[in-house]
């Protein structure tokens, strides 16, 4: 807008970078979910997923089998490769690697770099070398076991659906996303017909008591859900409904209810009167002015409620925890994530990462797919 | 597959129950209790369509009435009583309360919340409205800082449990902090009294995108005479940007620092999967939690206590509101 008076401003750089910047901070730390959701669990705790496309460090061990020992003047040697051990063919499937550091102790796995010479305990020496070739030479034979060779080897970065797979399938995240869908759907698509009704008549029909009706719905838009907890679960269980999908519908009708009349008032009110009066003039009653022309004509604020609704109840927490019973039958994601995964896998850092990305998953194309509908739905809410 | 195939029938049920009632109750009025004919048609049209309004309203004022309205007075009549429910015992929760230390922690936790979140959400927002308005690239740029509106709170308490883990190779901080020479890691979500500020930057990067997209449509709306004239006399960005435009947007910054408020004072889930409410992390909300389930007389007087700090805010926007509908 400083253009308006013929000077560019000096500052744009600035704000470019400004705004680079800002956005970065934004989204970094989505991209650390989105990045860990698909690293190997080993690698994930060894190296930051900001270096996730350069090879990782990890440690190994290859135990020497003594049945490959031969004697050589009077000393027994063994000869080999360290990654050619069975044990490890699962990360290093052809055999080859590149050895880092070396040990030949459990407690300190890294002790010598690649190429030294460390004293076995037992007496003797153990050389291995960058390829993973190793050198036993030691002054009596090997009985029944050889030494153990602690090695930390450069593995190539690797990314995996394993994640996925195992939340999905052994994890019940499975059954928490069709859950959620559960209470999702229903407690969208209900409250959206019966708002709509009540729009319509808050907007274009006369009666006494309107003004203050308005008035009382915008009150209960700030009521904190807390204050309903108690009572409606009281409530719930008094009339036979108790804890269940039932229940939690009705809550999240409830619940939406106030934004939804808000919402559709506002912009049912802002439709041109002619088209209205019109209509009745033609003879038309209030249901056929509502059903036939009020609401397509209020199609993108029904859009964006609905679209406000299904996040809030996608990503609700607190109604799922108290309307719904706890058990796995009808966890739904945020719950299955904060009371379990959190518990029981709090320190499987990609199982977390995954789930949680499976859960914002589905809210996320809502949002950049419908985003329009969910900014034009904001601003109708709060600026007039 | 069942619950699925149990919420399709409820839609479905549902759905054709809400339009079957409101068909039939119009049906009903205009043909069977007052119809328009016969010699009283014209009192009879009037007399229906003074009724209609309350057959469409009917459904609505019934679910919030009973989900909004009954639950105020059901949960402060239930805080008069005690855990069991039987006996009454007047204030003796709220008593009880303001005498517990970490009731008098959180309501402090959430002063402190409720001071730096809808702050630092509005100045962050109005400086990224103000600044990506300027850009080609605004809209892009305005929808990444949007992105986070559309994670629930336990996801972005995930996300940033990535940015604040111990382990120096998961957690940004304690990255940053080996690569400029530390020696231990440190746990960010222990620091006594700190630990809550680092929460709170969950919640504000969340709402800053909010605040972003009302403040900056409020932005555009300023009528451009005002900054011309105000570039004519001489004066600079900044006194642009803080004397002219804010003064003008006023309306809607309080609008967006109260919604924001209240937001505040019913987020239960951050302080609940990132902490649990240890380390002296407690806010009412999850305050209130902790008492659910176990002891109902505790947790709606703690019930009560938000809907106090929320009622400034209610009484003021019922106030705009009356004055808008005039």
């Amino acid at each position: 807008m400083d253009s308006i008076a013929g000077k560019k401003s000096r500052l744009t750089w600035a704000v470019n970078i400004a705004v680079v910047l800002l956005v970065i901070l934004w989204l970094i730390p989505t991209i650390g979910l989105f990045v860990s959701s698909f690293r190997d669990r080993d690698q994930i705790s060894q190296s930051g997923w900001w270096v996730a496309p350069l090879p990782v460090e990890l440690t190994f061990r290859s135990r020497v089998d003594p049945r490959d020992q031969r004697e050589e003047n009077g000393r027994f040697i063994i000869e080999g490769n360290v990654f050619a051990d069975p044990a490890n063919a699962a990360r290093f499937p052809d055999g080859r690697g590149e050895v880092v550091r070396f040990g030949i102790r459990g407690a300190a796995p890294s002790e010598f770099p690649a190429g030294a010479e460390a004293e076995l305990r037992t007496g003797g020496t153990l050389a291995v070398a960058r390829d993973g070739a190793f050198r036993v030479d030691a002054p009596e034979a090997f009985e029944r076991r050889g030494p153990t060779i602690y090695f930390e080897a450069r593995t190539p970065p690797q990314f995996t659906m394993q994640n996925y797979w195992t939340v999905l399938t052994a994890d019940g995240m499975d059954r928490a996303f069709i859950n959620t869908l559960t209470v999702t759907i229903p407690a969208t698509i209900i409250p959206i017909l019966i708002a709509a009704f009540a729009a319509y008549a808050l907007a274009w029909m006369r009666f006494p008591g309107r003004a203050l009706l308005i008035a009382g719905i915008v009150g209960l838009l700030v009521v904190p859900l807390q204050l309903a907890l108690v009572p409606l679960l009281r409530l719930h269980t008094s009339i036979g409904i108790g804890q269940s999908f039932m229940g939690i519908w009705l809550a999240h009708t409830g619940f939406g209810m106030p934004l939804a009349i808000y919402l559709l008032r506002n912009y049912m009110a802002g439709l041109p009167r002619d088209i209205i009066e019109s209509a009745r003039v033609d003879g038309a009653t209030d249901f056929q002015v509502f059903t036939r022309i009020v609401l397509p004509l209020s199609f993108p604020a029904l859009a964006s409620f609905a679209i406000f609704q299904f996040l809030w109840t996608w990503n609700d927490l607190l109604v799922a925890k108290v309307f719904l019973p706890s058990g796995p039958d009808f966890q739904v994601m945020t719950v299955k994530i904060a009371d379990d995964l959190l518990g029981s896998r709090g320190g499987d850092w990609g199982i977390l990462a995954t789930a949680a990305f499976v859960s914002i998953g589905v809210p996320l194309v809502v949002f950049f797919t419908l985003q329009r509908y969910l900014v034009r739905g904001l601003l109708a809410g709060s600026v007039k | 597959m069942t619950p699925m195939l149990q919420g399709l029938l409820t839609i479905v049920i549902g759905v054709s129950a809400c339009v079957g009632y409101f068909y039939a109750a119009n049906l009903f009025l205009d043909k069977v209790l007052l119809p328009a004919r016969g010699p009283h048609a014209g009192r009879n049209i009037n007399r229906a369509n003074r009724i209609r309004p309350w057959i469409f309203l009917f459904p609505a004022l019934f679910v919030l009435g009973l989900y909004l309205v009954y639950p105020v007075i059901g949960s402060f009549h239930r805080s008069l009583f005690d855990r069991s429910g039987e006996t009454f015992i007047g204030l003796g929760n709220y008593v009880a309360l303001f005498n517990a230390s970490d009731f008098r922690i959180s309501v402090f936790n959430n002063l402190l919340w409720i001071i730096v979140v809808p702050a630092s959400a509005t100045f962050i927002g109005l400086i990224a409205a103000q600044l990506t308005d300027r850009l080609t690239w605004g809209n892009i740029a305005k929808s990444m800082i949007f992105m986070p509106m559309a994670i629930s709170f336990v996801g972005a308490s995930l996300i940033w449990k990535f940015v604040y883990a111990v382990n120096p190779d998961i957690g940004l901080i304690n990255a940053f902090r080996f690569a400029f020479g530390a020696e231990r890691s440190v746990d960010v979500i222990q620091i006594p009294f700190w630990n809550n500020f680092f929460l709170m930057v969950i919640l504000i990067w969340i709402k800053t995108g909010f605040a972003m997209v009302i403040l900056s449509a409020a932005l555009r709306g300023i009528p451009e005479e005002t900054i011309e004239a105000a570039i004519i006399d001489g004066a600079n960005p900044w006194q642009v940007f803080f004397r002219i435009k804010v003064p003008q947007i006023m309306g809607t910054i309080v609008v967006v620092w109260t919604t924001i408020t209240i937001l505040v004072l019913k987020v239960f889930d951050i302080v609940y999967t990132m902490t649990g409410g240890n380390f002296g992390t407690e806010i009412l909300p999850s305050y209130m939690m902790s008492y659910m389930f176990r002891d109902d007389g505790r947790a709606t007087a703690v019930a009560f206590v938000i809907m106090i700090l929320v009622l400034p805010v209610m009484i003021w926007n019922i106030v705009q509101a009356r004055r808008e509908v005039r």
